[in-house]
């Protein structure tokens, strides 16, 4: 699997030359989260907010009034948890074009539990006008600018950064509200997000092994999430769905599948693996195992829908991994 | 900007802000009156004299609601319309003390922007005229109901303005309790050091609040050295007095922000609210007060 670097600094890039109203907002994390590029490249159009988020987040209200498109970057926390009520109040409820590009996302840092935002999905879920995107690899980094771009209202991103795989096609942008399929059965559906993708996919490797036929989708946009192939694939699915996510099991993607499946009356079982409560600091790799957010959590899922044992090990489990985020 | 508006034509126009919301207040049994009292003179200075905005874009009468904005509600008619199209020569306003609402709105008719008749839909269910205002109330730019977002938001458009070259200031006029928010020094810190020039901030410093004197809740002194210090011009000047308020928005400010601190009192012209300073957030008039308020009412 190809490890692409500093993806997100070289889109923006890009984006910023396409798009010369795009401006970037930083809260003094700017270098901790690709852009200083952007801003030796944009000297005029990168503007230096200092350690003071509710301001920034206000005061990009006020940009886009004016025209401009505002790119907020620090890590994802401080975009959601700190400023709510401005989020909320100056760019949500006017339905302001303010993107809110927020970087390490759940146990992708490990600085602890102020810096982890694993309830972000589940509070933003319930902010009127706002858009969700939940990167899962450098493909999608690549496209999710332009989607942010197209969509009329506020953007909030869950970024990846440094070290990220790129587990889809390049030539395979990201879709708006709509799952990629990568993998196709009847028996069960794996619905999986952010850096959950590559350890459903291991899973789905080992368990199509074992002879069973699993429908693997990848979300990454979680709100809106009305897309019909979701439901259509759990309403066929013979065992029900499992979903695995970088966040708290409550108010995510796991909270957004049981939504769907109770509104079309989808009478089938739904395990949802992720965060029960706050994580502590420490490496990606350690957190997912300790809070079993890994691969062979979802085999025991799996096996708990059908109700067979399947025999499966740690040992089974290819070995993808990949660098691990050391830097908080 | 001198609109050539004589000081007695302003102070008429500050009465009769005055005059409706007493109105207002003996007759919906309550409203925001104090604020009025404090500020008409203000606001009647900054739409007749200190403000250049153009002509009313906004429909004469009060519209309903129209909708909470969203992917499909973008082209409602937003309460700025009352303020003039927007163009890089005039001036914005903004309003954070959005309780403030039936003043504006008070002024707005003062000065021949909204129907002298709007106030009979303020704070009517189904209405654009909500007794606190939002996007779409009449004079609004913006949902300022939480305090301190306000003035970032009029601070980043003013830094917007700026980086296009437009002529025009953004005006943004606050309480004296909001002071005590801390994203309000965020935004003064950031103010400075983008040196918006074109940013003129008006407090009307009635020295009150919900809970009663800002002195004795959460002081806010020395106000003056206070915005001095975070980069701004800041001058004080008597509330009351339309040419002091005149004069301090004339103040130089080159590359700073420039702050006036209007000193007011939330009783003035209304004597009988006196006694119950400071807790005048919200008033309301009873039954046994209602012949003092009416004489008053009367001598208007």
């Amino acid at each position: 699997m190809k490890i692409e670097i500093n993806t997100h600094e070289k889109n923006m890039l890009r984006f910023a030359d396409e798009h010369p109203e795009a401006l970037v907002l930083s809260a003094d994390l700017g270098s901790s989260c690709e852009i200083k590029k952007f801003r030796s490249t944009y000297p005029e159009r990168y503007l230096t907010m200092g350690i003071a988020e509710q301001n920034m987040c206000s005061w990009a209200a006020g940009l886009a009034r004016e025209g401009y498109r505002p790119f907020l970057h620090t890590f994802a926390v401080f975009l959601y948890r700190r400023i709510l009520d401005q989020l909320e109040m100056s760019v949500a409820y006017p339905n302001l074009p303010v993107v809110f590009v927020g970087f390490v996302p759940g146990i992708t840092t490990p600085g602890g539990v102020t810096h982890q935002a694993i309830n972000d999905v589940a509070t933003l879920r319930a902010v009127p006008n706002m858009a969700i995107f939940d990167i899962g690899d450098a493909t999608e980094i690549e496209g999710v600018l332009d989607l942010a771009y197209e969509y009329n209202g506020p953007v909030y991103i869950r970024m990846l950064r440094k070290e990220v795989p790129r587990l889809f096609p390049a030539s395979e942008p990201m879709q708006f509200n709509r799952a990629r399929v990568l993998s196709r059965g009847t028996d069960v559906v794996i619905l999986s997000s952010s850096i959950c993708t590559e350890e459903a996919m291991r899973a789905t490797a080992v368990l199509t092994e074992k002879g069973l036929s699993i429908q693997h989708l990848h979300v990454s946009t979680l709100k809106p999430f009305t897309d019909p192939t979701i439901v259509e694939a759990i309403r066929n699915s013979k065992y029900g769905a499992v979903t695995i996510e970088n966040h708290l099991v409550t108010g995510g993607l796991g909270s957004a599948v049981a939504d769907v499946m109770a509104e079309n009356g989808i009478g089938k079982r739904l395990i949802k693996i992720g965060l029960t409560s706050y994580p502590h600091g420490a490496s990606k790799m350690y957190l997912m195992n300790k809070y079993g957010i890994g691969a062979m959590n979802l085999v025991d899922a799996v096996e708990s829908l059908t109700g067979n044992s399947l025999g499966i090990h740690d040992s089974d489990l290819e070995e993808v991994r990949f660098v691990d985020f050391l830097e908080v | 900007m001198a609109q050539n508006v004589s000081i007695e034509k302003i102070q008429k126009s500050a009465n009769s802000i005055r005059k409706q919301i007493l109105k207002i207040t003996l007759e919906r049994n309550g409203c925001y009156l104090a604020q009025a009292c404090s500020s008409a003179e203000i606001a009647a200075a900054l739409y007749m004299d200190i403000m250049n905005l153009g002509p009313s874009v906004g429909s004469w009468e009060p519209i309903p609601f129209p909708g909470v904005p969203g992917p499909d509600n973008m082209d409602y008619q937003r309460g700025s319309a009352y303020n003039g199209a927007p163009a890089p020569d005039k001036d914005r306003f903004f309003v954070s003390c959005c309780h403030y609402a039936s003043v504006i709105y008070c002024a707005l008719a003062a000065v021949g922007r909204i129907s002298p008749d709007c106030m009979d839909k303020f704070n009517v269910d189904g209405w654009n005229m909500e007794m606190i205002g939002a996007e779409h109330s009449p004079g609004f730019e913006n949902t300022a109901g939480s305090l301190g977002q306000t003035i970032s938001i009029a601070a980043g458009t003013a830094h917007a303005r700026k980086m296009k070259g437009e002529t025009g200031k953004v005006f943004c006029m606050l309480g004296d309790g909001e002071l005590q928010e801390g994203q309000l020094w965020e935004c003064m810190q950031t103010a400075g050091y983008y040196k918006l020039d074109n940013f003129i901030i008006v407090v009307d410093a009635n020295e009150q609040q919900v809970e009663g004197a800002v002195e004795d809740q959460m002081s806010i002194q020395p106000i003056t050295q206070r915005f001095t210090s975070f980069g701004a011009v800041c001058v004080s000047c008597n509330g009351h007095d339309i040419e002091a308020l005149i004069e301090a928005a004339n103040t130089e400010h080159k590359d700073k922000p420039l702050v006036i601190i209007a000193e007011t009192r939330g009783t003035t012209g209304i004597p009988p609210l006196e006694k119950r300073w400071p807790y005048l957030h919200f008033v309301g008039i009873g039954p046994d007060e209602t012949e003092e308020f009416q004489k008053v009412y009367d001598s208007l």
